[in-house]
């Protein structure tokens, strides 16, 4: 331990302590700019409506879950004489919407939307990914004629802005009954996040020798068994990496799930704004709905974050 | 096992004849070394038996049987690769079975337990079967990817300089295990190599092939005594084989045509200067322990031969040279047959 931190402080390769303590330092600092409005968005989830809009901001507050009873609810307003005629609150959450001379009607619809959300995100990134390692794979190993004008054309279907093409393909989903449906939102994440995917994991399979695939097929294995079972876990990296900006792309797109869904597969961003309109700025409710919003791409990243840290540095497989 | 044939293979890549016309027969549990440079052919040629690899004409045979247009995975071989071979996100023991768990095998898995224990214990790895690929030393690695071979019972084995990468104390090593695994299970291998030793010490037969040909097949013995060119003649031996123009050593009687001399050590004795004979300067002598390694001049080329360790030899003496049975060859480097001595 002293020997390599002596041997450090000479080292050509190696930073010295101080510019480490220094770059530390950076990094934390950064960090805590990035995460403090999140760390607020989460705080006023919650405070009380009053205290998420008092003036100068309020760091300490009475927490309160009225927020997310009012994300999860919807609620109607009584005169404080029917609610006394009412048989008493059951619930705890009954109590604390009663107190503001409300009552519960019933859930609110974001539960729905959220699974819409899921389904779409997830939905949409395994199949970018599955699609893309397949073809990823083709490219990587068969000889294809055009290969680099196909890739190209790949690419290119990333390089004009999605929504430059949002009317015909609202048109063109109104034609097929795609619009607000989960094929048809899966299907289109897909299509925008295949290229990204093709060309990420091409990298990262071009860097897989082929003799492991090649030992595997003498050995008496299928081509399609070699792949999953030889060259997918030593993508795993590219693969972790890929599904995380896929996902990261799906689940915050606004523009397309404004355009076209409005019901039955509407995702969470266009829904979290429409939380706003219902009974005044109720930003504690829309915290919350940003909380909860956050939670699975936190915790997918988590989840696939050892591939992750080698799979950042693009195609840097360990031979 | 079985026997494995080739017959008039071709393969090009572009511009590239890596295999020109190569026929070879492999006969049940032999040992065949092809010995030739890098960018000989000799991968081609393995990944062609294989089936990896199409060849543009010729047939293959396994057993009699044409598998020229089959998959690899039909053809029921065995190949250790040059590089690349264990699979760096299994465990030994996994790397092992890999082969055994094909799914077109379906061996029942206590069954694959047995043979890669058995398989473990002859390339004595057994305490490494726990280990993840990528923590072994290279000889270790070296012996789980003969051992990925094998583990199986195949048609035949084939091993692309799998040495190669391995120091030359473990490849010494190594040479004698495989030789004697080869021998205990009678195994079927063709084995590809640049170094001679190794062609040498395991062959039954051995290949001397180049750009794309086979130049000689024959014993290591009938290869070395007998060359059929002055290539083949070049590949083996230490110190290599030494040229003179015939033009140069009037003094000899020599076949029709012969317009150069082969002459390996034993082809030369050195004895001290007596008038006559062919004279020679020693240029140099590096002692080698046993032997020394003696440099001599002769009309300005340079030969080099081994000589006892104990023979007076200092450097500016001058020698006689006497040449025994040497070899002879003609204006296009083919060998031409001594007459009768
Ligand atoms: N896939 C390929 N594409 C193009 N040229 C190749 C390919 N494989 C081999 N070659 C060429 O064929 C020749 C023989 O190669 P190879 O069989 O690998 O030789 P060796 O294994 O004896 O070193 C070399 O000139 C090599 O460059
Ligand atoms: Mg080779």
């Amino acid at each position: 331990m002293t020997a390599a931190a002596r041997s450090t402080a000479h080292s050509i390769v190696e930073a010295s302590p101080r510019v480490k303590a220094f770059a530390a330092a950076v990094v934390i600092f950064y960090a805590l700019v990035t995460i403090a409005p999140m760390l607020w968005i989460v705080a006023t989830a919650f405070k009380s409506q009053s205290d998420a809009i008092a003036y100068p901001p309020k760091v300490i507050f009475q927490p309160t879950l009225e927020g997310y009873v009012n994300l999860f609810t919807v609620r109607t307003r009584q005169t404080p004489d029917f609610i006394a005629s009412l048989p008493p609150a059951t619930t705890w959450y009954d109590k604390l919407v009663r107190k503001h001379d409300m009552v519960i009607a019933g859930p609110s619809k974001v539960m729905p939307r959220f699974i819409n959300s899921l389904v779409i995100g997830f939905g949409s990134t395994f199949l970018a990914v599955l699609l893309g390692a397949l073809a990823a794979y083709a490219f990587s190993r068969f000889r294809i004629p055009l290969a680099d004008d196909l890739l190209f054309f790949i690419l290119s279907t990333r390089m004009m802005p999605p929504v430059a093409v949002a009317i015909p393909i609202y048109l063109m989903y109104r034609q097929l009954n795609l619009t607000d449906t989960w094929t048809g939102m899966i299907l289109l994440y897909t299509a925008v996040n295949v290229s990204l995917a093709v060309w990420l994991l091409k990298g990262f399979i071009d860097e897989i020798p082929r003799e492991y695939e090649e030992a595997a097929l003498v050995d008496g294995y299928t081509r399609l068994q070699a792949l999953r079972k030889v060259v997918l876990p030593q993508a795993v990296t590219g693969i972790a990496a890929t599904a995380i900006f896929c996902l990261i792309f799906s689940w915050n797109e606004y523009a397309f799930a404004v355009l076209l869904t409005s019901g039955d597969a509407q995702t969470m961003p266009p829904f979290i704004p429409f939380i706003i309109g219902e009974g005044g700025q109720d930003w504690p409710a829309v915290a919350a709905a940003t909380t909860l919003f956050v939670i699975p791409i936190v915790l997918f990243t988590i989840l696939l974050r050892r591939h992750l840290l080698r799979g950042i540095t693009f195609g840097a497989v360990r031979k | 096992m079985a026997n494995v044939a080739l017959r008039h293979v071709s393969k090009r890549f572009g511009r590239v004849e890596a295999v020109r016309d190569l026929s070879l027969a492999i006969n049940d549990g032999e040992f065949v070394v092809l010995l030739g440079p890098s960018g000989a052919g000799k991968t081609t040629t393995l990944r062609m038996i294989s089936g990896l690899e199409r060849p543009d004409a010729g047939a293959i045979l396994i057993d009699g049987r044409e598998v020229t247009q089959d998959p690899p995975g039909v053809r029921d071989i065995a190949f250790v690769f040059q590089q690349y071979s264990l699979y760096p996100h299994l465990s030994v023991y996994d790397n092992l079975a890999f082969p055994l768990r094909s799914p077109a095998r379906r061996i029942p898995e206590p069954t694959i337990r047995k043979r890669v224990e058995q398989t473990a214990e002859l390339l004595h790895i057994t305490g490494k079967l726990g280990n993840r690929a990528t923590r072994l030393s290279g000889g270790e690695m070296q012996r789980v990817a003969i051992g990925r071979a094998l583990v199986r019972d195949p048609a035949i084995h084939l091993m692309d300089e799998p040495l190669s990468s391995v120091d030359a104390k473990l490849r010494a090593e190594l040479r004698l295990e495989l030789k004697r695994i080869q021998v205990e299970l009678g195994a079927t291998i063709l084995y590809v190599t640049h170094d001679q030793v190794e062609a040498m010490t395991m062959a039954s037969r051995i290949g001397v092939i180049k750009d794309g040909e086979l130049l000689q097949l024959g014993t290591p013995r009938e290869i070395y005594e007998n060359p059929s060119s002055r290539y083949v003649a070049s590949r083996l031996g230490t110190p290599q084989i030494n040229f003179l123009p015939a033009s140069l050593v009037p003094e000899i009687a020599m076949p029709a045509g012969a317009e150069t001399v082969g002459i390996r050590t034993e082809h030369l004795m050195i004895a001290a200067a007596n008038g006559g004979g062919i004279i020679g300067r020693v240029h140099r002598v590096e002692h080698l322990g046993d032997q020394n390694h003696v440099y001599l001049e002769y009309r300005g080329e340079t030969l080099v031969t081994l000589a006892d360790a104990h023979q007076p030899l200092q450097a500016g003496q001058d020698v006689e040279l006497k040449l025994v049975h040497p070899l002879y060859f003609d204006a296009a480097g083919r060998r031409i047959a001594a007459a009768v001595h």
